[in-house]
C-alpha cells in the first residue's frame, strides 16, 4: 500500500479547474518531486492533499480517504506541509514557532530533543531562538518553516517551493538538509520550480502541465529525457 | 478632601474594570478581526447572574466575600456558555462573510441578549443588598487627603490578578501560543494540527469569563444592576480598547485605565471648567444668579459618560491605530 495515493483528483477555484484529474503515488521512504511551470497546479495539489483546498476524487493516506477532512485532522495523521512563502508566524519567536510545530505532541522530553535536532540542522536558528520570526531573512524563515514541520515528526513531509526567492547559497543549504532528511527515511513530496535541483535530489518525479500529469518516472531518467531537458532544464 | 487624588482613586477603580472588559473586545478582535458588540451584554448578564445569587444568599448571613464569590463563581460559567453560544450560532457561520455581516450580527445579538435579560430579570433596577460594610482607608496629609474603600481595593486587586493571569495564559501556555498563531495565520495554524475553531471558541469563552467578573464587580461597586447597563459599559470599554490599540492586550489594559482616569477626572472637574460665573463681569444678570449659587455650571458630573466618546472620536481622528497599536490598514 502506498503511503499517499491520489486518484483523479480535481480542484476547482471558482469556475477554474486548477487541477484536472491527477494520479500520483508516494511510497514510504521515497522522495518524490512535482515539477512544472507557474500555474501548472503544483501548489494547488499540495493544498488539496493538506485540506487547504477543496478537492474531488480520492486522496488516500495509508489507504484512508482524506479528501474532505479539515487540515488540522489531516495534520494529526502525520502529514506536514512547509507552505509556499514559508508561512512562519511572524510575531512568534523561533522557539514558539517550533513549539507550534510540536503542538500535537505531548512527549515533552522528546520534543526538547527534537528542538536540539532542528538547531543542529540549522545552527542559525539557535542563535536567534528568542527573536520573532518576522525579523529574519527569507532563508532563515525557510529553515524555520522546515524545522517547524519536522517538529511534528511527520510521516509524510510536503515541501512547497523551498528554494523560492532564496540566494543560491541558501538554496544549497536547504537542499543539503532535504537530502539529509530523506536519507534518514522521511518520506517527502517536493514541489519545485528549480527542476534540476529537484530531480537530482529525488527518487521519482511527476511533471505537471496545466493541471495534468504529462510525464512521470525515475528522476534520473527524467533528467536525461530530451523533452524535460528542453522544457524545464533550459536546454 | 482633595478632588484630584480622590478622582485618581476612583478612576483607577473603574479603569481597571474597563480594562478587563476591554480585554474581551481586544482578544476577540485579535483573533477574528471582529468587534464583538455583544460583549457588553455578556458583562451585563454576568452582573445579573451574580446579583441573583447574591440576593438569594444575602439572608443566610454568610461572610460577604463568600456571598460575592459565590455570585462570581456562578456568573463566570454562565457567561462562558453565553460567549460560546454566541460565537457558535452567530459568528462562526459568517467566518468567511464580508466584514460588515458579522458586525451587524454582533449588534443584533447584543439586542437579543438585552431582551432575554429583560425577560428574565424584568425592566426594574436591581439593588445590591447591604451586606458589605464599607470601610474607608484615608491617606495623604490632611489638606490633600483622599480615601479608598475596601470595595475599591478588592476591585483593583481582582482586576490586576485577572490581567496578569490572562497575560500568563496568552504568552506562556500552549493554548496562548496557539491563540497568537491562529490570529497571525489561521491556515498555517490548522496545518500545525491546531483546531482553529476550538481556539476561537476558547477566546470567546475566556473573554466572556473575564466579562462576567467585571460585571459582578461593576454591579457591586455601583450597587445597582439593570438590563441595559451593558450597552454603555460595553461602548466605553470598546473605546478603551480602541484607545490602547485594538488587538493589543497591553493596549487594552492601558486604554482601560486611562479611560477610567479621564472619565473620573473629567467628572470631577467638569463643573469647574464650565462654571459660567466669570461671565458676570461682561453680562449683567449673571451676577444675581451666581450670588445665589456660586456653582452655576453648564455641565455637571452627570456628563461623565461623554468623555469616553470624546476620547473615541479624538483617537479615531488623530491616531486610529491607538496608543500601542501598530498599523490598522484595511482592518475595519
Amino acid at each position: 500500500m502506498s503511503l499517499l495515493k491520489l486518484e483523479k483528483v480535481e480542484v476547482h477555484y471558482g469556475g477554474i479547474r486548477a487541477v484536472k484529474g491527477i494520479d500520483l503515488t508516494v511510497e514510504k521512504g521515497e522522495l518524490v518531486c512535482l515539477i512544472g511551470a507557474n500555474g501548472a497546479g503544483k501548489t494547488t495539489t499540495l493544498r488539496a492533499i493538506t485540506g487547504l483546498a477543496h478537492a474531488t476524487g480520492r486522496i488516500e493516506y495509508e489507504g484512508e480517504q482524506i479528501a474532505g477532512k479539515k487540515s488540522h485532522e489531516i495534520a494529526r495523521l502525520g502529514l506536514a506541509l512547509v507552505p509556499e512563502g514559508r508561512g512562519v508566524f511572524p510575531q512568534l519567536t523561533i522557539d514558539e514557532n517550533l513549539a507550534m510545530g510540536a503542538y500535537m505532541r505531548r512527549d515533552a522530553p522528546a520534543v526538547a530533543h527534537d528542538v536540539e535536532r532542528v538547531f543542529s540542522l540549522f545552527p542559525r536558528l539557535k542563535e536567534r531562538r528568542g527573536q520573532t520570526a518576522g525579523t529574519m531573512s527569507g532563508g532563515e524563515q525557510q529553515m524555520l518553516a522546515i524545522g517547524r514541520a519536522l517538529m511534528s515528526r511527520p510521516r509524510l513531509l510536503l515541501l512547497d517551493e523551498p528554494s523560492m526567492g532564496l540566494a543560491p547559497i541558501m538554496v544549497e543549504k536547504i537542499f543539503e538538509v532535504i537530502r539529509l532528511i530523506a536519507a534518514e527515511g522521511v518520506t517527502m513530496l517536493l514541489v519545485e520550480q528549480n527542476a534540476k535541483l529537484a530531480l537530482e535530489a529525488s527518487h521519482r518525479a511527476y511533471v505537471l502541465e496545466s493541471g495534468l500529469v504529462t510525464i512521470s518516472g525515475e528522476a534520473s531518467k527524467l533528467l536525461g529525457d530530451p523533452q524535460v531537458r528542453s522544457a524545464y532544464l533550459g536546454e | 478632601m482633595d478632588t484630584f487624588l480622590q478622582q485618581i482613586v476612583n478612576g483607577l477603580t473603574v479603569g481597571s474594570v474597563y480594562a478587563v472588559v476591554a480585554l474581551g473586545y481586544t482578544m476577540v478582535y485579535g483573533i477574528v478581526q471582529l468587534i464583538n458588540f455583544a460583549h457588553g451584554e455578556v458583562v451585563m448578564i454576568g452582573c445579573m447572574v451574580a446579583f441573583s445569587v447574591i440576593l438569594a444568599l444575602a439572608p443566610t448571613g454568610l461572610p460577604p466575600f463568600i456571598i460575592v464569590g459565590a455570585g462570581i463563581a456562578v456568573a463566570v460559567p454562565a457567561c462562558m456558555v453565553v460567549g460560546y453560544a454566541v460565537e457558535r450560532v452567530a459568528y462562526r457561520p459568517l467566518r468567511n462573510a464580508p466584514r460588515l455581516a458579522p458586525l451587524i450580527t454582533a449588534i443584533g445579538i447584543s439586542i437579543v441578549l438585552q431582551h432575554l435579560a429583560l425577560l428574565v430579570w424584568s425592566r426594574n433596577f436591581i439593588a445590591f443588598p447591604q451586606i458589605i460594610e464599607l470601610k474607608l482607608f484615608h491617606f495623604g496629609s490632611s489638606d490633600t487627603s483622599a480615601s479608598i474603600s475596601n470595595i475599591q481595593v478588592a476591585i483593583i486587586l481582582t482586576s490586576v490578578a485577572m490581567m496578569a493571569g490572562l497575560l500568563w495564559l496568552v504568552y506562556r501556555t500552549r493554548l496562548g501560543i496557539a491563540m497568537r498563531a491562529t490570529s497571525q495565520n489561521p491556515q498555517v495554524a490548522g496545518l500545525m494540527g491546531i483546531d482553529v475553531n476550538r481556539v476561537i471558541s476558547s477566546t470567546f469563552v475566556i473573554g466572556a469569563g473575564l466579562g462576567a467578573v467585571a460585571g459582578a464587580m461593576v454591579g457591586t461597586y455601583y450597587g445597582i444592576a439593570h438590563y441595559q447597563m451593558g450597552f454603555l459599559l460595553g461602548l466605553k470599554a470598546f473605546s478603551a480598547a480602541v484607545l490602547g490599540g485594538i488587538g493589543n492586550l497591553g493596549g487594552a489594559v492601558l486604554g482601560g485605565i486611562l479611560m477610567g482616569l479621564i472619565e473620573s477626572l473629567g467628572a470631577g472637574y467638569v463643573g469647574d471648567f464650565t462654571n459660567v460665573c466669570f461671565l458676570d463681569k461682561f453680562l449683567p444678570g449673571f451676577g444675581e444668579v451666581c450670588a445665589a449659587s456660586p456653582e452655576s455650571s453648564l455641565f455637571g458630573s452627570n456628563y461623565k459618560d461623554v468623555y469616553a466618546f470624546i476620547v473615541l472620536i479624538l483617537v479615531l481622528v488623530f491616531r486610529p491605530s491607538g496608543l500601542l497599536g501598530e498599523r490598522v490598514g484595511d482592518r475595519a
